[in-house]
């Protein structure tokens, strides 16, 4: 009997502590949603700030938050692609493999704001891109490069080892078995697992803060050497560096909101692709 | 035969060109910290080692005699961390007992991608939430002038650790071999005492490595402390005390500071600190991992 009332408190209070999670979520999402909700017109999306940021749009930030990710994008993807199919289908159990998993696994552990500093060092000043989408782009591109590379092993993981036999065994080379038996089935997982790492540089702050980011830049980037505003970048403006700040507070409500609506959304196509993916597996 | 060369030769550029690619990690790896320290060693030509690291004044902008002592940063970073980890390691863990044990696999389904959301909120929104929501409840509650200080930063950084730790101890949780809980209820167990005396033993490793990770993202995160913890430079004393982490000094005055002087080198010193000891988590944390990797096998 006692041990029976212990079971029921003891998965009560575990209950507890997932409802917990739950409330904090929740508050985060309404408070965001229904404060951000006000500030939203089409004006707010398509507009460029003004009058020091105390009216108009975020439209500059949209596109530079944009077109940073794309750069990310670009180094990211296929590098982490390329460093994963290397490490799924060409290593073998050695040391230096055991040291580049190892070397993954810590990367993704380095604060971001340690990327920062590097991408000043190495884009802004050695490489002279100057603080520009390039420089924030390739520092972010970086940062996501654990995560790219394990979402792809994981995808190349989940390829059958027969696929790959059955173009050896017909005397396709090491290659040609790759390409036309495991990459075609493995390509849609690896974006899934990329899209959620790049969801993650969409929001990232720190690393860009000094690469690239541009405090109040009421235009449109013309190259990708040219400053840019970004979406967290300028949240954080409006939240603590404005003059204005309670002024501007339901502005900075709005990004908020645009930001998380990105990013989440971002989440939430990949996490439904992969739901997709696995069910197709198994059914 | 020719032909038969010429392919080989192509399958051996293959296979360099994604070696080539499967070694960046490790370049990149090595590149940041030999960046970091490249940039650093011009702060110790000026500034003691010791005093760097022991000293509590961080004054680089006084005209009389700069200071350069980040003792208070690391004490500040140190007490935030703790802070989470007090709030994010209990609930965590319950949580992902809760996902493992007690609830329907059918709820677990939707719980574990809710529980990803949460990772997902960039942490400048998190942030931006610790001084709008956050800070006026604190306030109120501790009757302190405004709730921009340590115990908001914990809050905020313990529900950024917690899918880390709930997504790698579920994990453990749930490959502790089927066998163990079957012998335990056999003997007469509750579920409950089943729980808490066969499976978290088993899983610790895994459920440490969770915390350690959980406490190395703590340490390096920066927007939400640097929004929500005030940035006061002096030494903390208190949980309601505002405090300035070593992530947020750097990106309050990475942006001011002129190029190439010591104040300049000096914070990149702060960051290979910052590297070093989010490192040594890490690495702890995986060794501690893999160790409970191995005994499955």
């Amino acid at each position: 009997m006692r041990k029976k009332i212990i079971q029921v408190i003891g998965f009560f209070i575990l209950r507890g502590c997932m409802y917990f999670v739950l409330a904090v979520l929740l508050l985060f999402l309404y408070d965001i949603g229904k404060k951000g909700g006000g500030a939203i017109s089409w004006e707010f999306l398509t507009a460029a700030p003004r009058r020091g940021m105390t009216e108009g749009g975020i439209f500059p930030a949209i596109m530079g938050t944009f077109l940073v990710t794309m750069v990310t994008a670009v180094l990211a993807i296929p590098l982490g692609m390329f460093s994963a199919i290397y490490l799924n289908e060409y290593a073998k159990q050695t040391r230096l493999t055991r040291l580049i998993r190892l070397s993954i696994r810590n990367l993704s552990g380095v604060p971001s704001i340690v990327y920062g500093l590097f991408g000043v060092i190495l884009f802004v000043n050695i490489l002279k891109f100057g603080t520009s989408i390039l420089s924030a782009g390739l520092t972010l591109g970086l940062l996501t490069l654990p995560w790219t590379i394990t979402a792809s092993e994981e995808a190349l993981k989940t390829i059958p080892n027969s696929y790959r036999e059955g173009a050896l065994a017909l005397g396709a080379t090491k290659w040609q078995a790759i390409r036309t038996n495991v990459l075609p089935y493995a390509i849609p997982g690896m974006l899934t697992g990329t899209v959620l790492g790049l969801a993650r540089a969409a929001g990232e702050t720190a690393p860009i803060m000094f690469t690239g980011a541009a405090f109040y830049l009421p235009y449109l980037p013309k190259s990708l050497g040219d400053q840019f505003m970004a979406l967290p970048y300028h949240l954080y403006i409006l939240a603590t560096q404005h003059h204005a700040i309670t002024q501007v507070r339901p502005l900075a409500y709005g990004t908020a909101l645009v930001l998380i609506a990105l990013v989440l959304g971002m989440n939430m196509v990949a996490i439904i692709i992969r739901y997709r993916l696995r069910r197709k597996r198994r059914g | 035969m020719k032909k038969r060369g010429i392919s080989r030769l192509k399958e051996s550029a293959i296979k360099a060109f994604f070696f080539a690619n499967g070694i960046i990690a490790i370049l990149a790896l090595i590149g940041i910290f030999g960046i970091l320290l490249y940039t650093t060693i011009p702060a110790f030509r000026e500034v003691n080692i010791l005093k760097f690291i022991g000293s509590k004044t961080w004054d680089p902008t006084s005209p009389e005699k700069a200071e350069y002592g980040i003792l208070s940063m690391i004490v500040s970073t140190l007490m935030v961390t703790a802070g989470a980890l007090v709030i994010a390691i209990p609930v965590g863990i319950g949580v992902a007992a809760y996902l493992s044990d007690v609830a329907h696999w059918r709820v677990r389904e939707i719980l574990k991608p809710i529980i990803e959301i949460l990772a997902g909120i960039p942490s400048v929104v998190v942030g931006f939430l610790g001084i709008v929501l956050f800070g006026p409840l604190i306030a109120r509650l501790f009757h302190t002038s405004n709730g921009l200080n340590a115990v908001n930063g914990s809050f905020l950084l313990a529900i950024m650790a917690l899918p880390t730790i709930v997504s790698i101890s579920e994990d453990s949780l749930t490959s502790v071999p089927l066998a163990y809980t079957e012998a335990s209820l056999a003997l007469g167990a509750s579920s409950w005492q089943t729980l808490v005396r066969v499976k978290i033993p088993a899983a610790l490793s895994g459920i440490i490595a969770s915390c350690m990770l959980g406490m190395g993202r703590a340490i390096g995160e920066t927007m939400t402390v640097l929004m929500a913890t005030g940035n006061a430079r002096a030494f903390p004393h208190g949980f309601l005390d505002s405090v300035r982490t070593m992530t947020a000094n750097i990106a309050i005055e990475l942006g001011e500071v002129p190029y190439y002087t010591t104040h300049y080198y000096a914070l990149f010193a702060i960051g290979l600190v910052l590297f070093i000891m989010t490192f040594a988590v890490n690495l702890i944390a995986d060794i501690v991992l893999h160790k409970f990797q191995e005994r499955e096998l």
